[in-house]
């Protein structure tokens, strides 16, 4: 499999290491010059850019979060005057205000690269027509792939999310070979398809690119076993760069961070210290090469553990495991931590089971109670009631020994859960604090 | 890595001119570093090639620590310096000149370097027409070719340059510059220190923008052309731009 650039993505480990310590004392003296909110707060703590030292020295620096962009709203953290900005996207703001970010012409040219780079890594060619099923607009995973893909020089379809039926129809007369979209939302084709009595292996087909939403290796087996393709995981953020992160390779065990560009760190999300190498903590993330909007220890609230060990496929940027949830997703029941992903891996594990499901949480007394709506389908709707209670007790013990944490499990009906074309929203907490 | 700078402080008596630089070139590269007068790029070279000591921070040349090795060892490892203002032995003949670079090979018992003399002249047909002219009698751009001949005759692994343009008509900058992406594609490895950013940028494959001692922007060269803030600060750019306007 070819590798887009092989003298960053196969670099040694110890120039890697010298080119991202130039590259954050660069970013760090060009935050303290250009943008104010960092150079006030460096001041605060007594914090010289010159301290910078060493890599390690990285834990010597504030944290950046979701509320530090909201309080500079809009162009507050732009270490870049506006004018050299020529792009601006925003993620939704369900609470509060969105957080916006911008990119310089460089950036933009970044992004691309870097996208290209785990496109190319799990087969995308020139060859290839690459279908965007992501919804456009403010959002950065559609631009983000779109201009990846073509930087490759694959063609792309700008098909936009949603009308399903359409890009089943594009996917059979376009002959695409390559899907891009939320993990959930394949699944929402291959039951269109299934409806539509769309044979996918007549379809030309091969690679998915999902991301947009943690999913778990469940989800992959039936997307891969449904659509007949090499599904495929990637990580982005739009505060970061959007997608072009991380992605995998061929190897499908991991994703490789693109180290040359970001600086990651594994935090206790409660006490905000490092943890060594191979615990599962929050991801913490420092931009090493951005223009318009660098970043300073970005909190990703999102959870997983990094692998050094080096991989078959001859890269040797650090690898992310598959994201289990986000710090503030984290649902503490009864103390125990659980993260919506442990379950949809133990849903999906099940036979007959649909990943359409729904946490409940509330609180009885000072019990916290958790409910799992699943959706019925054909194949578990019962009409003896003994084997539905059956089923019940199958599911909920199972969940009970892999969160250490009693739930009831409960049957909807088909369709009652509200389905997202973009993120899913999963989880619902009834409780007062 | 050829060559590897890693939280190098240094200047002179009080004053500390480079702050924490961190560089590295990696063979076969051209790296530049643009800055404006006074930044500290021909403090930065000086302190490299061992004729400033360095207050803090490591030096690493051709995998070896050179941080306070003196200036001959540094050179003898193969690490040269084609000094601002060309420094050329001007009562000396061109040949002359070229072959007192050459003692670096006698030194290191790889002959006297005669052989080499022919690829220099074959890269500067002009020092061979003047072989026995007095190297103060040639022109600026002459005496820039011949230092950077000089230089190339202890066969070094790296060849820093400080400043080749300054002083130089613009025909002659375009003839040097592109002299160095030549020595570049035979293999050479260059750094390339300049207050022209926009020749330097022109050839080089990397480029560091230094700003009162410090790194502030590490970035291939083609981006750092594209970047508003360089072309502002030290192409010009934005200025014609309103005046086209």
């Amino acid at each position: 499999m070819d590798i887009w650039d092989e003298i960053h993505e196969c670099m040694p480990r110890e120039e890697l290491e010298q080119l991202q310590l130039e590259r954050l004392q660069a970013t760090l003296n060009r935050v303290y010059k250009n943008v104010t909110c960092y150079r006030k707060r460096f001041k605060e703590l007594e914090i010289d850019p010159e301290d910078l030292q060493s890599l390690t020295d990285l834990t010597k620096l504030p944290f950046t979060t979701k509320e530090d962009l909201r309080e500079n709203y809009p162009y507050g953290m732009f270490a870049v005057p506006l004018r050299e900005v020529v792009r601006i996207h925003s993620s939704s703001g369900t609470t509060g205000k969105p957080t916006v970010v911008g990119y310089t012409r460089n950036d933009l040219k970044t992004w691309s690269n870097l996208v290209a780079r785990f496109m190319t890594a799990v087969g995308v060619t020139h060859d290839d027509v690459v279908q965007i099923a992501f919804g456009y607009g403010m959002f950065t995973g559609a631009f983000g792939l779109h201009y990846g893909a073509e930087t490759i020089g694959a063609s792309v379809i700008p098909m936009g999310a949603g009308n399903t039926e359409k890009q089943i129809m594009i996917m059979q007369d376009y002959k695409t070979t390559v899907l891009v979209g939320t993990p959930s939302y394949a699944i929402t084709i291959a039951d269109k398809m299934e409806k539509m009595g769309v044979d996918p292996k007549t379809l030309s087909l091969k690679v998915g690119l999902f991301g947009g939403e943690p999913w778990s290796e469940a989800m992959r087996r039936e997307i891969e076993s449904r659509l007949f393709i090499s599904a495929t995981d990637n990580y982005g953020l739009s505060e970061i760069i959007g997608p072009g992160v991380a992605g995998e390779c061929m190897h499908k065990d991991g994703m490789h961070i693109f180290e040359d560009m970001f600086l990651p760190e594994i935090i206790d999300p409660d006490s905000g210290s490092v943890l060594p190498p191979g615990s599962i903590g929050e991801l913490v993330l420092t931009t090493l090469n951005k223009e318009a909007l660098p970043m300073i220890r970005y909190r990703t609230r999102d959870i997983t553990s990094l692998d050094y060990s080096p991989c078959p496929c001859g890269r040797t940027m650090v690898r992310m495991q598959k994201t289990m949830g986000r710090s503030d997703d984290m649902l503490i029941i009864r103390g125990i931590n659980v993260f919506p992903s442990q379950i949809e891996e133990v849903l999906m594990s099940i036979e007959n089971c649909e990943p359409h499901y729904q946490l409940v949480v509330s609180r009885e007394g000072s019990m916290d109670i958790l409910e799992i709506c699943i959706e019925v389908t054909e194949n578990i709707f019962f009409d003896e009631m003994k084997r539905q209670r059956a089923f019940l007790e199958k599911v909920e013990k199972r969940i009970e020994s892999t969160l250490g944490v009693g739930v009831t499990v409960k049957l909807v009906e088909p369709n009652s859960i509200p389905r997202n074309e973009g993120k899913a929203a999963r989880v619902i907490d009834k409780r007062q604090f | 890595m050829m060559l590897r700078v890693k939280n190098l402080e240094s200047g002179y008596d009080n004053i500390k001119v480079i702050r924490k630089a961190s560089i590295h070139v990696s063979p076969g590269e051209i790296v530049t570093i643009i800055g404006a007068n006074g930044a500290g790029k021909s403090t930065l070279l000086k302190t490299i090639t061992g004729l400033i000591r360095p207050r803090d921070g490591d030096i690493h040349f051709d995998g070896r620590e050179t941080t306070l090795l003196s200036t001959e060892k540094i050179a003898f490892l193969g690490c040269s310096l084609v000094p601002e203002g060309r420094q050329v032995f001007a009562p000396m003949t061109v040949k002359e000149n070229l072959l007192i670079g050459g003692y670096l090979r006698h030194k290191r018992r790889e002959g006297r370097g005669e052989g080499d003399l022919d690829r220099i002249y074959g890269l500067f047909p002009r020092l061979k027409e003047r072989e026995n002219q007095f190297a103060g009698t040639l022109s600026g751009g002459e005496q820039q070719m011949l230092a950077i001949g000089r230089a190339l005759m202890g066969g070094p692994k790296l060849i820093m340059m400080d400043e080749p343009s300054m002083g130089l008509a613009p025909l002659i900058v375009k003839d040097i510059f592109s002299i160095i992406r030549r020595l570049r594609d035979e293999g050479n490895t260059v750094l390339l220190v300049e207050q022209n950013a926009r020749a330097a940028l022109g050839i080089a494959d990397r480029g560091y923008v230094l700003e009162t001692g410090k790194v502030i922007l590490e970035e291939s060269a083609a981006e750092l052309l594209k970047n508003k803030e360089v072309q502002r600060a030290y192409l010009g750019k934005e200025k014609k731009e309103i005046w086209e306007r």
